[in-house]
Order: structure tokens, then C-alpha cells, then sequence
């Protein structure tokens, strides 16, 4: 064997995660036809396993900081946290489909496959250097989200999810592809700290070049829409609640971390000195977002749908950690990242489990004594719905918490306060659910059945990480800080 | 100084209690679920109580003793440790939180024996036990807010624990969304804290503060937001005008947990936490203005509606409600102490209140309309003697506990540095209400002919660790507040002394305490003592009994015959002034109207349709799910896309046209 140069050698160290999750996904794809019908199940561990490798190769990658392949990839402590992030929501999202497929009878090797490329697109995302990357990251992810989403063939509000998916996501697409053009015609250079260095050396006297604001403006729309803020959300509830839950686990969850990680590359480092212009778009999404998603939230009757919702809303409480554009804001983001994923997945995979053979049960009336059926199952998603809410002693507290701190410190106010209006609302819709579980009489014709081993054991996970970074944030925050300040470090300013 | 090293102890102790009977009690028979609940506060209690005899040998200087365990956050510049301190506010929040909790614990084995769902009942209640002591602890603000969001929790929980009752579980929802209205507040007056003083302990913001001069009327400073946000808190927990609607709802929990949570402890939570503030309150002098006002008329506005209410445990409600505004009153016009002296005996006689109105519903067999009641003062003597001496203390009559500590507020409202005519009216007027609704309350269950049917009702008296609790708060209901008898004739106030070096050692240079008034040079201890008693608020107090009297014993028509001379006031009163119903009209069915035909029909359902090319009524008409697949909403999505990527760049080439 021709040993590599020592060059490409450490751009390999430096995308492993990715590499690793794309060998086994090919590998998985390989395998997938030679094997039985009741082995498949052995695909799904391995997918699993695939996903625990490329976690610990983020480890690897973080020993080599620095760009690789020209400066199109970009390891910094920024894109180790978005790593580990995204890929633990993906390795929780495998562990919960491993019993879902089995009841819907769709357990194939393609499934973990897609989940695989999928997070190796959201890989690439975080640590792309450079818009086209960024594009080809955000295209594997979406590709593959669009056939999760219509992965139960036969049910039609799965095969409308992912028609809807990929019709508007095409669409979003196009936008976000048209702004890069944009911006290149502009600057003449489609790397992140490229585009950064043409404009703030341009002379002080001198306008931002209109066309690369007119393509920042095209590219919050392509992204706007992956991260699903409004006025791009309108898809979101019908694709949230079309997917087989375990996918909605994985949608909710991981591209918004991994698309947000690129939305705060391009707006803090290229785009920082524009910060006075694209604060007020950020602005008015945060509020449009915020007021939808809760407002949307309220009256829904269906469990999953207003989950979905609620990840609507969410995102607009991020956007407010985002408009304080302080390396405060950003720790802030990242950390609320991180509690949002955990008490997300950890959500959504209760009512993976809740939903029975064929999704039937995803009512809140359907909830009704699941407090005294199944008190454990119940208190985990109590604890989730809590941290949604942002009860104090969970995550989702401490990241509303530091949230609205940084906005405030950015002396953003009014912002503030309507976030606090909105999580008001929210705890109206959380409550129902809850009160369902425990206050109401529980339906005779319901049997619960046993929470199997992976399932409870990715619900355990996300259990526990929501109450740690409740009651000890610290060890998270300094890395959420660490990742701000290795951000920030590039933005010159 | 072994409890006073690890305060912890205080905590762990309810909090394994909660812990054990949760997860074990469910298979347990009912005595081991009691000796677990019992036996873990009783614990607290001695713990707490030897808390405070160890604090009473530290020196001066050594208060407020505090305790920091381990650095709890630390993000940047932002540093919280969980901390707990003890000083002598503390040690009144203590023992009257732990000791009037442990009665509550034993008289709710007696009341919620033959319920459903015993082992979870105690398990919430000593959770509630657990956050209640947190937030007294607490020696920062974020320890406090998580003993401030649990104690609501937990409310949430055991205000709907007959959750069969949709009634009760709704009341549980409005009161946990209503207190998060001020929760809100409160978290942003926090973050305000610490973005002012840059800490979150009290010592160090204290500190800074007290080299801060005081604000004027004149000007709203930056302490004057952050005490309004601090007060829109209390305003929420404290059921203060104008979200004081949770409170009477949650009478819909077992009566043990009002008397727990909704009037002994958690609803003071608010009055301690302005106390505690006290050095940034005392400087912002519009928000003490807003305290003093909002306090003063919520005494009087919920006295009001009080007199009429025909359920036992709605009036005692509506009287929680006033009497808080009392402590307000208090703290807003500087006499923290009275207000925290009031809270204290308010403890007592409101919680011997409400386990003794338990006691009456338990007797007669779960009813709680006094309508049907009438003539048991023979038959459950123990529990109307002491509600008699609770109603005595709350309506201000001398000798009882209510009587010194509401003076003292009323004396701070109409002489002390802040006082106001206005607002010590409005005191004296609620408190001849406060009276006549007492005694109306006491004289239609307890004496009269019986108005229920003796055959079917059996009134019996409650076992004895019901009434032996009723006893000892009997007890105090007198004794509680002759801290402050020695000053009538002439000697110290022990209360306030005793709270003075907390309220004393942050106050403006140059102000006075406000409860330390110094007495008129020509007072003699006699007439000090003469004029306590033929005081204003005594003589309303005296009144408002013989109006009772004049109205519900001796003309037993009356009442009626003036509800209906007076038919519009009456119903006025009957039903709360319609607030719950304006609230509904303004606030809840517009929300629930913009979800369910903007966000839910309208823009769920593809209505934009109509905007884009007006098919959506014969898409829908027509379609059912495979139309919509084909053509309906997806087109409506894309075109919201549209709107935001012309409104966005519009936006930012103006600003950038604009802004440079």
C-alpha cells in the first residue's frame, strides 16, 4: 500500500466523522440484500455502531484543528460541539427506529443508510468553510431526509410529508443556491473568511455591495427554511407529523442544530459587518416564529403535530440567542442546541413509542392515565414537556435562561419580553398533555405495552442529558463558550 | 455548629421523604407511607430548630451565615454557587414554614385517610416541603427561583391531585399559568439583577447597592424596573390584583394542601422575597408606592367579595388574598418587619382556618356550603372553639395574635416615614370586613338551627391527630404575637428587634425603620396600652363582629331581604366582579380564537390559497387528502416563501439604503 502524503492524510483525520459515517452507510447498503429478513434488525445495530465510530473519530478530528482540502473544511472547537451534537441526536434517532420499523414492518438497511448520509451531510455543514460545501452538506442531508420522511410507503400522510418535503425543500434550495451566486458575483470568493476579508476591507466610505446583501438576504431564506423559521415554516407541521415518528425524532432535531452551526458561520464571520442590517430580519423571524409556533401549538389535539409545532417555537428562541450577536449569544445558541435536541429527540420518541402499530394513538386524549399505566415512561416525557416549557432543574431552563440573558445583556428588550409572552403561552399546550397523563381517567381499551430495551435505553439518555444540563451546566457551557470564542476568533471584529 | 455547617441537612431531609414514599409507597400499607412523611419533617423541623439555636451563639458579624456547597453555573462572567445562608429573616421563614408544615402532615393522615392515592399525596407534599425550605434557604436568587418555580409545581400538582375532577385539574392548570405570568417577570428582573450588580448573591448585590443612593419619585431608574419585575413575581405567586384568580380556584386541591400552600407557605413566598429585597425596595420609592398600592387594594377588593361568598373555603380564600395584601401594604410602605410579623401569625390563624373548615367539611360528610351547615358548635366542639380563636385573631381582637401584627402595619401606614391617609382607609375598611366575614363565617356553620338533614348527615367530630394539630394552632393563634405585647406597656417589641439587624443594616443612610416609630414623648405605658386598644382597627374589629352578629343571629332575615334591595351589588359581589369572565372575554378566547382560525384554519389549512389564486374553497370542497396532496397546501407554503424572501431583501436593502 502506497502510504498517503502526510497532507492528505490529516484532511482525512479532519472530515473522519464523516468518513466514517458515509463507510458504514455504504457498507450498510451493500450488506442490505444478502441478508434475511429477520437479521435486518443487525443493520440498525450496526448503523448504531457506525454512529458511536463517528463519535469518537470527532474526537480524532478535534486533536487536528485547522482547514483542510484548501480551506473548504474547517475543524475548530465550533464544529467538534455541532459534531457531537448532531451526532448524538442521530444515534439516539437509530436507537428508537430499531423497534418502530420492526412494528410497521419496515425494518431495511436503506433506512439506517439514509440516516447516515443524512448526519454526514449535517457533518459537513458544521465544519464547511465555504458555501458550495456548505450547499453539498445541506443537499446529502436534505436528499435523505426527503426519503425518511416517506419511508412508510404505504400511509399517505407519509407519502404527503415527503412530496410537500421535497417539493418546498427544492424550492428553499434554490434560493439558498441563487444567494451564493450572488454573493460570489460580489465578493468573488465563496469561502466563509473570504468573503469576510473582501468586506470589511472595503473603505469605510464605502456602501456593502447591495448585491451581496441581496444574496445574504436569498441564503437566510434557504436556510431559514432548513432551520424552519417563519415565514418558512409553513411546511414543517404537515412533514413533522406525515414522518414516521423516529424520523421526525431525527428531523426536528439534528439538521437545525447542523443548519443553525452554518447560519452563525456566514452571519457572524462573513456577513459581520452587516450585523446592522441582518439583525432586524433575525428580529422579525424571531417574533413571527416564536408567535406561530405557540399560537399554532395551542389548540392542537394531535400529540405529534403539536410537538411539531413546539420545535417551531423553539427555533424562534434560539433566533433571540442569535440576534444578541455576542460570543455570549452564541455560547447561549449552542448551549439551548443542545438542551432543545435531547428534550426533542427524548420527546419525540415517547410518542414514537405511544403512537402504537401504525401511528393510530397520537391524540392527546390517547395520553389520558398514562400516569398510573406507565409511571415511568410518563414521568420521562413529563420531564421532557418540563425542559420544552423551561421549567427550572432541566436544560431547556437554563437555555431560555442564558438565552435571554445574552439578549438582554445586547440590551435587546423588547425581544425579551415577547419571548416571554410566548413561553407563557407555551405552557399551556405542554400542561394539556401532561394533565392528560395524570388527571384524566385512563381509556379501558388500552393495554400498554412494555417499552423495549433500545427505545428505553435512548429515552434514558435523554432523560438523564436533559436533567444534566439542568442541574450541572457548567462542563457544557465552557465548551459552548470554547466553541463561541473559536467563532469569534475568525470574525475580526 | 453541626446543622449550621451542613443546612443541607434541612433539605435532604423532606426531599428523601418525597423520594422514598414516591417510589416505594405505592405498596406500602398507610402507616409506613406516615412514618416516612412524618417522620422526615418532624426531622426538618428539629433540624431547623437546631439550626437556630446554633445561630443564636454566632456574633454579629458573622450574619447573615452564609453556606456555599459546590459552584452550581458558571458561564463567563455569570457564577452561581449553591449557596444557603441563614440570617434572622430566615430564621422566621424557617420555623414557621417547618413547624406549621409538620402539623399539616399530621392532620392530612387523619383527612386523606380513606383517599385514593395516599403514598402520592405525601409524596408532593414533602417535595412541596423540600422547594419551600429551598426558597427560604436560598442564598442567591437562582437557588431562590428554583424553590420559587418548584413550590409552583407542586402546587400544580396537589391543587389538581383529584384529578378525576375536571374542575380541580383545570384550577391546577390556571394556577400554574397564571403564576408563570409573574414568573416571567420575576426571571427578567433577575437577569436585570444581574446585569446591574453583576452577581446574584445577596450579599454582593446588597453590597453594591447600598452605595447607591435612592431614587426619586420623580425619576424611574434602573432599581425601580427591577423591583417592579421583582414585584410582578410576587404579584403572581402572592395572588395579588390583578392575577390573584388562580388562588380561589385552588381550593379545589384537598383542604390540608390550602392550608399547606394557599395560605400557611407558599403563597407568602412572594411577601418574603420583597422583604428579602428590601435594600433595592427601599431605594426605589415609585415601586413601593406600586407595592403599598397594589397591597392596599387587594386587602379591601377581595375583603369585599369575602362577604358574600356562601362556599366555607372560597371565603377563606378570598380572606388569603386580603391578608397577603396586608403584608404588601406592609413592605410597601417600609415596615418590613410588621409585614414578616403578620405573615408569621397569619401562618397560625389562617392555617388553623383552613384544617379547622376541613375538619367541618370532614364532620359533615364533604359538604362546603355553609348554606347547609348551621348549629355544630355543639356537635364538633374542638374544632369550633379553635376556629372561634383563629377568627378572633384574624379579625385584630386585642389579646390575639392577628391583633398585634395587624396593628402594627396599620400604626407603619398612618404614622410611620411612609405613610398614606389613603391607603391606611382602605386598610381600616377591609379590616372591619375582614371581620364581618369571619364572624359571618363562623356564626351561618356554627350557630343557628341546623339547615342539612340530621338523618342523612352524621356530624362527628375528627380523630384526634386532626384536632391536636387545630390545638397547637389554636395555641398560637393567641400567644403567636405577644412577642410584641411588652411595647403597649411600654417595653421592647421582641419581633422587631429581633428582625431589626436585617432591615436595618442595608437601609438608607439617614432612614429610619419604618416599625420602629419612636412613640410620642408623652406617652405614659397606660395610655400607650389604652390607646392600642381603643384603636382604630380594634373598634372596626368590634364592629364587623356585631354587625355579623346584628345580621346572621339576631335578624337572620336581614341578609337576604338587603341582597335583594341591593340585587345589582350582590351579584356583583357573588361573582367576583366578573373578573375570571373579563379575563376570559380579553385575554384567553381571543388567543384560543387566533390559534384555532388564524394559525390553526387559516394558515394550517391552506387559506392563503385564496390569495394566491382563490381555489382553496374548491380545492378543499372538492379534494379530501389526495387533492390537497396534489395541489393544495404546498402551493400555499411556497408562496409564504415568496413573501419572505422579497419581504426580507426588501428589508435589508432599505436598511442598507437607510442605515449608512
Amino acid at each position: 500500500m502506497i502510504p498517503l502524503p502526510a497532507e492528505q492524510l490529516l484532511n482525512l483525520h479532519r472530515v473522519a466523522p464523516e468518513v466514517v459515517l458515509c463507510v458504514f452507510g455504504i457498507v450498510i447498503m451493500v450488506v442490505d440484500p444478502f441478508v434475511q429478513a429477520a437479521g435486518r434488525r443487525a443493520l440498525g445495530w450496526l448503523a448504531f455502531i457506525g454512529a458511536l465510530t463517528a463519535l469518537a473519530s470527532v474526537h480524532l478530528a478535534a486533536h487536528f484543528p485547522g482547514r483542510a482540502y484548501s480551506d473548504l473544511v474547517n475543524v475548530d472547537r465550533f464544529s467538534i460541539f455541532v459534531h457531537v451534537v448532531v451526532i448524538g441526536a442521530a444515534s439516539l434517532a437509530i436507537l428508537g427506529s430499531l423497534d418502530y420499523l420492526e412494528g410497521e414492518g419496515l425494518q431495511r438497511g436503506e433506512y439506517y443508510a439514509l440516516v447516515l448520509f443524512a448526519t454526514a451531510g449535517m457533518g459537513i455543514l458544521a465544519g464547511a468553510n465555504e458555501l458550495v460545501t456548505a450547499f453539498i452538506g445541506l443537499e446529502m442531508s436534505s436528499i435523505s431526509s426527503y426519503v425518511l420522511a416517506g419511508f412508510r410507503r404505504r400511509a399517505l400522510p407519509s407519502n404527503e410529508a415527503s412530496v410537500k418535503y421535497f417539493l418546498l425543500g427544492s424550492f428553499a434550495t434554490a434560493f439558498f443556491l441563487y444567494g451564493i451566486a450572488m454573493v460570489y458575483g460580489a465578493t468573488g470568493t465563496t469561502l466563509i473568511s473570504g468573503i469576510q476579508t473582501f468586506l470589511v476591507s472595503l473603505p469605510p466610505s464605502q456602501h456593502l455591495p447591495a448585491l451581496a446583501i441581496l444574496g445574504l438576504g436569498l441564503i437566510f431564506v434557504g436556510l431559514g427554511f432548513k432551520v424552519v423559521v417563519a415565514p418558512f415554516q409553513a411546511y414543517a407541521p404537515d412533514v413533522y407529523e406525515g414522518a414516521p415518528t423516529p424520523v421526525t425524532a431525527l428531523l426536528a432535531s439534528a439538521p437545525k442544530v447542523a443548519t443553525f452551526a452554518l447560519m452563525l458561520r456566514v452571519f457572524y464571520v462573513s456577513f459581520g459587518s452587516a450585523q446592522h442590517l441582518w439583525f432586524w430580519v433575525i428580529w422579525i423571524s424571531a417574533v413571527l416564529t416564536m408567535f406561530i409556533g405557540n399560537l399554532g401549538a395551542l389548540m392542537q389535539t394531535n400529540v405529534k403535530r403539536m410537538l411539531g409545532y413546539s420545535s417551531i417555537a423553539h427555533a424562534g428562541y434560539i433566533l433571540v440567542a442569535f440576534a444578541a450577536s455576542t460570543d455570549l449569544g452564541i455560547a447561549a445558541a449552542l448551549f439551548y442546541l443542545s438542551a432543545y435536541v435531547l428534550m426533542k429527540v427524548g420527546a419525540f420518541l415517547v410518542v414514537t413509542h405511544l403512537g402504537q402499530q401504525g401511528e393510530r394513538r397520537l391524540a392527546v386524549a390517547d395520553y389520558a392515565g398514562l400516569g398510573m399505566k406507565q409511571p415511568v415512561l410518563a414521568a420521562c416525557f413529563s420531564l421532557f414537556l418540563f425542559s420544552l416549557l423551561g421549567l427550572p432543574v432541566t436544560g431547556g431552563f437554563l437555555g431560555k435562561f442564558f438565552a435571554f440573558q445574552s439578549a438582554l445583556d445586547a440590551k435587546i428588550v423588547w425581544l425579551v419580553v415577547i419571548a416571554g409572552i410566548n413561553s407563557v403561552i407555551g405552557a399551556y399546550y405542554y400542561l394539556r398533555v401532561i394533565i392528560a397523563m395524570y388527571f384524566w381517567e385512563p381509556s379501558q381499551d388500552y393495554t400498554p405495552t412494555p417499552v423495549a430495551p433500545a427505545l428505553s435505553a435512548a429515552l434514558l439518555v435523554a432523560a438523564a442529558g436533559t436533567l444534566y444540563l439542568g442541574l450541572l451546566p457548567t462542563r457544557v457551557l465552557v465548551l459552548a463558550k470554547a466553541a463561541a470564542d473559536s467563532l469569534s476568533l475568525l470574525s475580526l471584529r | 455548629m453541626l446543622l449550621l455547617e451542613h443546612l443541607w441537612i434541612i433539605l435532604a431531609l423532606p426531599l428523601a421523604g418525597a423520594a422514598i414514599n414516591g417510589l416505594c409507597g405505592k405498596r406500602w400499607p398507610k402507616s409506613a407511607v406516615n412514618s416516612v412523611a412524618i417522620g422526615s419533617v418532624s426531622l426538618a423541623f428539629l433540624a431547623a430548630a437546631e439550626t437556630v439555636r446554633e445561630f443564636s451563639h454566632l456574633a454579629a458579624a458573622q450574619i447573615p451565615y452564609v453556606k456555599s456547597y459546590f459552584t452550581w453555573i458558571v458561564a463567563g462572567p455569570f457564577k452561581v454557587d449553591f449557596a444557603l445562608q441563614v440570617d434572622q429573616l430566615t430564621v422566621v421563614m424557617l420555623l414557621t414554614v417547618s413547624f406549621v408544615g409538620m402539623l399539616i402532615h399530621i392532620y392530612s393522615t387523619g383527612y386523606m385517610a380513606h383517599e385514593g392515592g395516599y403514598y402520592r399525596f405525601f409524596s408532593y407534599l414533602n417535595l412541596f416541603k423540600f422547594f419551600m425550605l429551598t426558597l427560604v434557604l436560598a442564598a442567591n436568587l437562582i437557588v431562590m427561583f428554583v424553590g420559587w418555580e418548584g413550590v409552583g409545581l407542586c402546587s400544580y400538582l396537589l391543587i389538581g391531585f383529584w384529578f378525576l375532577k375536571k374542575s380541580a385539574a383545570d384550577a391546577g392548570k390556571k394556577a400554574f399559568i397564571t403564576t408563570r405570568i409573574g414568573d416571567f417577570g420575576f426571571t427578567v428582573g433577575v437577569l436585570l439583577v444581574f446585569w446591574t450588580f453583576g452577581s446574584v448573591n445577596f450579599g454582593d448585590i446588597f453590597k453594591s447597592v447600598s452605595g447607591m443612593p435612592a431614587e426619586s419619585m420623580a425619576q424611574m431608574g434602573i432599581l425601580t424596573v427591577i423591583c417592579l419585575l421583582l414585584f410582578t413575581g410576587a404579584v403572581g405567586k402572592s395572588a395579588q390584583l390583578p392575577l390573584y384568580v388562580w388562588l380561589p380556584d385552588a381550593m379545589e386541591g384537598p383542604t390540608p394542601v390550602s392550608a399547606l400552600i394557599h395560605a400557611a407557605t407558599m403563597v407568602t413566598a412572594g411577601v418574603y422575597m420583597v422583604a428579602r429585597m428590601h435594600p433595592l425596595f427601599s431605594r426605589a420609592p415609585i415601586a413601593m408606592l406600586v407595592v403599598a398600592i397594589v397591597g392596599a387594594l387587594t386587602a379591601f377588593y377581595s375583603a369585599t367579595i369575602g362577604l358574600v361568598q356562601t362556599d366555607i373555603k372560597k371565603v377563606l380564600a378570598y380572606s388569603t388574598v386580603s391578608q397577603l395584601g396586608y403584608m404588601f401594604l406592609a413592605c410597601g410602605v417600609g415596615a418590613y418587619g410588621a409585614g414578616i410579623f403578620h405573615l408569621m401569625t397569619h401562618a397560625f390563624f389562617k392555617g388553623l382556618l383552613f384544617l379547622a373548615a376541613g375538619s367541618v367539611i370532614h364532620a359533615m360528610g364533604g359538604e362546603q356550603d355553609m348554606r347547609q351547615m348551621g348549629g355544630l358548635r355543639k356537635k364538633i366542639p374542638f374544632t369550633y372553639w379553635t376556629m372561634f380563636i383563629a377568627t378572633l385573631a384574624i379579625a385584630g381582637i386585642p389579646g390575639f395574635a392577628g391583633f398585634f401584627s395587624k396593628d402594627q402595619i396599620l400604626e407603619a401606614v398612618q404614622s410611620g416615614p411612609h405613610a398614606n391617609p389613603l391607603l391606611w382607609l382602605l386598610g381600616v375598611v377591609g379590616a372591619a370586613l375582614t371581620s364581618f366575614y369571619m364572624f359571618r363565617l363562623v356564626f351561618l356553620t356554627f350557630f343557628g338551627a341546623p339547615r342539612y338533614d340530621e338523618h342523612k348527615v352524621h356530624v362527628h367530630e375528627s380523630p384526634v391527630n386532626m384536632t391536636v394539630p387545630l390545638m397547637i394552632l389554636a395555641f398560637l393563634s393567641i400567644f403567636g404575637g405577644w412577642f410584641a405585647a411588652p411595647k403597649l406597656v411600654g417595653g421592647v417589641d421582641h419581633f422587631t428587634k429581633f428582625l431589626d439587624p436585617v432591615f436595618s443594616s442595608y437601609a438608607l443612610p439617614g432612614a429610619e425603620v419604618a416599625a420602629e416609630v419612636p412613640a410620642e414623648a408623652a406617652a405614659t405605658p397606660a395610655t400607650e396600652l389604652l390607646h392600642a386598644l381603643t384603636g382604630v382597627p380594634v373598634i372596626v374589629g368590634i364592629l364587623g363582629l356585631l354587625l355579623a352578629w346584628w345580621f346572621y343571629i339576631k335578624n337572620p332575615e336581614t341578609p337576604k331581604r338587603l341582597a335583594q334591595k341591593a340585587r345589582g351589588l350582590h351579584a356583583l359581589l357573588l361573582n367576583k366582579y366578573y373578573v375570571d369572565e373579563i379575563y376570559a372575554a380579553l385575554i384567553v378566547r381571543p388567543l384560543l380564537w387566533l390559534s384555532t382560525n388564524v394559525f390553526w384554519h387559516a394558515v394550517d389549512e391552506g387559506v392563503i390559497d385564496a390569495a394566491v389564486n382563490g381555489t382553496a374553497s374548491v380545492a378543499r370542497a372538492s379534494g379530501g387528502q389526495v387533492r390537497k396532496l396534489q395541489s393544495g397546501n404546498a402551493r400555499s407554503y411556497a408562496a409564504w416563501i415568496i413573501i419572505g424572501a422579497v419581504g426580507f431583501t426588501v428589508l435589508l436593502l432599505g436598511l442598507l439604503g437607510v442605515v449608512r
